[in-house]
């Protein structure tokens, strides 16, 4: 083995080590296209609002069972889908928008959850469902992390054209079809289970991260639909591994790490990105004839 | 009350009110669209032409009324006013275009066969070698060409335009007026909200002047007259945040108009006007334009 493949590999040596990445790489390939179709339909920050609506899910789960990760998994579900479904409900029947809706409910679901962690638990407690355990995934946090990830994929090739045409000209696919309401639906329910996924490994508090980050970076490197989600995937791939390679050298909880380097990601793709970076847009290129 | 009847291929709209939050925007309307017409929606802003389009597509909810449509669902087609529609979105104008193939592709099957249909509609609005760009890069003239061909590749008995040559150039509306006599002669109908009175004059045969009111719906000649116009101008601006209940009998199977209805919205035609709704939907089925004509007269 070369030499300087062995810090990457060095903390892959562990089991443990093994199967955070595997859970990363999961979360990898279904939370960032996700996100990239949140980002292109300006609900960024709707998904940081759901993830908070999964607490109190989490919590009862936790009340009930302890820290036992598929009680708190059903919790989460229900939670967040419950708001999902209540948001998009009052919508649709009242004149209130979706964003406005939305945070009325994440709001009351998150003081619910906070409230519920308080009532039984320590500190510790706490921290684990804010920051997750990523480094202790067990066989069925594995295998769920896993199943939620091929339920997306294949859920996003099912729902691609509708949830496009959603996007773009909601009106006209109105008009068309009735389409447009289920998949709007399914994808609030996608966006639901992928964050449950990122809780298992990053908490509720930056399962967000590896969904929007990577998407929003991507913006700076490709131009078609196709082309983000791709680069959406490839940069939540590089985050993972990148965050799990530092946390181990030093010593660093590893959700924050893997968060931060996507982060980082962002950052330097900001500056120069191909696609409107900083970099490349001060320096003034000779414009074309036509 | 006996079921309403509606000709094949036709629309009619029987006491149809439309409007938000109780608030009526289109009043009272009652006639036919015929297949094949050529219809132009005129009248001043916020007369109720937008609203009539998301009525007649089925967008917004009747306040009181009927809309029969002589035609299945998917046979009619609709052109909201562009600023409705996401440019920034990262899509080629190939696949804009191809969501008029709705009804053929679904969600799921794939359009590649379809490529040669969608390079021709393209072709037919003039966006030969556009195909690949994306939407968010084409100017306003090129993005309402590129719905129209989506329009083209939806292949609609009954097609609804909402102002679709606000702020375009008159090259483009030259050329969009050309596909929509293409139509008409296809044999399709096609209602469109527009404001250029000139425009309509030249190219559409009917018109239907509306007020939130019917004014007038005829032969255009007979109704853009400068009395219907006035009419419609005055009539325009009476929301009333307080007003009342509608008091108008709306029963279509009733056995006669009540004479003594007091309408609340107080424009001195409305009784007028309204009377000849019930009149038409007592006694005809069939032929249109002699009727519609009449609520011209009554103003």
């Amino acid at each position: 083995m070369t030499d300087w493949l062995a810090p990457l590999l060095d903390p892959f040596a562990f089991g443990f080590m093994r199967r955070a990445l595997v859970g990363c790489l999961a979360l990898s390939l279904s939370a960032p296209p996700i996100g990239v179709f949140l980002m292109l339909r300006r609900m960024s920050l709707m998904s940081e609002a759901m993830s908070h609506a999964i607490l109190p899910g989490a919590a009862a789960g936790f009340l009930v069972a302890g820290l036992s990760l598929p009680a708190m998994t059903l919790g989460g579900l229900v939670a967040g889908l419950v708001v999902a479904l209540l948001a998009g409900l009052v919508t649709r029947t009242t004149a209130l928008r979706e964003d406005a809706s939305l945070a009325a409910f994440y709001l009351i679901s998150l003081a619910a959850g906070v409230l519920l962690v308080s009532l039984r638990g320590s500190q510790i407690d706490l921290l684990h469902i804010l920051f997750g355990t990523v480094l202790a995934l067990d066989d069925g946090a594995l295998l769920l992390l896993g199943a939620i990830s091929t339920l997306t994929l294949f859920a996003l090739a099912v729902l691609y054209r509708p949830l496009v045409m959603e996007c773009v000209d909601p009106l006209f696919l109105r008009t068309v079809s009735r389409a447009g309401g289920r998949a709007h639906y399914a994808f609030l329910g996608l966006v639901v289970v992928n964050l449950v996924a990122g809780f298992q490994a990053l908490g509720t508090l930056l399962a967000v991260g590896l969904m929007l980050l990577p998407a929003i970076t991507a913006r700076f490197w490709a131009r078609g639909l196709g082309g983000l989600i791709a680069s959406a995937m490839l940069i939540g791939v590089m985050a993972s591994v990148g965050g799990l390679v530092l946390s181990y050298h030093l010593g660093l909880p590893s959700g924050p790490a893997i968060v931060l380097v996507a982060g980082l990601l962002y950052l330097v793709s900001m500056l120069a990105g191909p696609q409107g970076g900083l970099l490349r847009r001060l320096v003034r290129t000779r414009h074309l004839e036509a | 009350m006996s079921p309403l009847q509606v000709t094949p291929g036709a629309v009619r709209l029987a006491g149809l009110t439309l409007g938000y939050d109780r608030h009526p925007a289109v009043h009272h309307l009652d006639g036919t669209i015929p297949p094949g017409d050529l219809l132009a929606l005129v009248g001043p802003n916020g007369a109720g032409k937008s609203t009539l389009l998301k009525g007649l597509v089925g967008e917004i909810p009747c306040l009181d009324g009927q809309i029969l449509r002589g035609v299945p669902r998917e046979a009619l087609a609709y052109l909201p006013q562009a600023d409705e529609i996401d440019r920034s979105f990262p899509l080629s104008v190939l696949d804009l275009a191809g969501m008029g193939l709705w009804h053929s592709s679904g969600p799921w099957r794939s359009l590649r066969g379809e490529r040669a249909r969608i390079l021709d509609a393209l072709r037919a609005v003039g966006l030969s070698g556009f195909e690949e760009r994306q939407i968010g890069t084409l100017s306003g003239g090129q993005f309402q060409r590129a719905l129209f061909a989506r329009l083209i590749l939806q292949d609609a008995a009954v097609i609804l335009l909402d102002e679709p040559f606000t702020g375009i150039d008159a090259r483009t509306v030259e050329d969009l007026l050309g596909l929509i006599g293409h139509w008409h002669r296809q044999g399709r109908t096609v209602v469109a909200a527009l404001h250029d009175l000139a425009q309509v004059r030249a190219h559409f045969p009917s018109t239907l002047l509306i007020a939130r009111e019917p004014v007038a719906w005829g032969p255009t000649a007979a109704v853009l007259t400068p009395e219907n116009l006035d009419r419609a101008a005055r009539l325009s601006e009476a929301w009333d945040e307080d007003a009342a209940v509608c008091a108008r009998d709306h029963a279509h199977g009733s056995a006669a108009p009540d004479p003594a209805h007091d309408h609340a919205h107080g424009s001195a035609q409305d009784g007028a006007a309204h009377d000849h709704g019930h009149d038409h939907a007592h006694t005809h089925g069939g032929h249109r334009h002699a009727h519609h004509h009449r609520h011209g007269d009554a103003a």
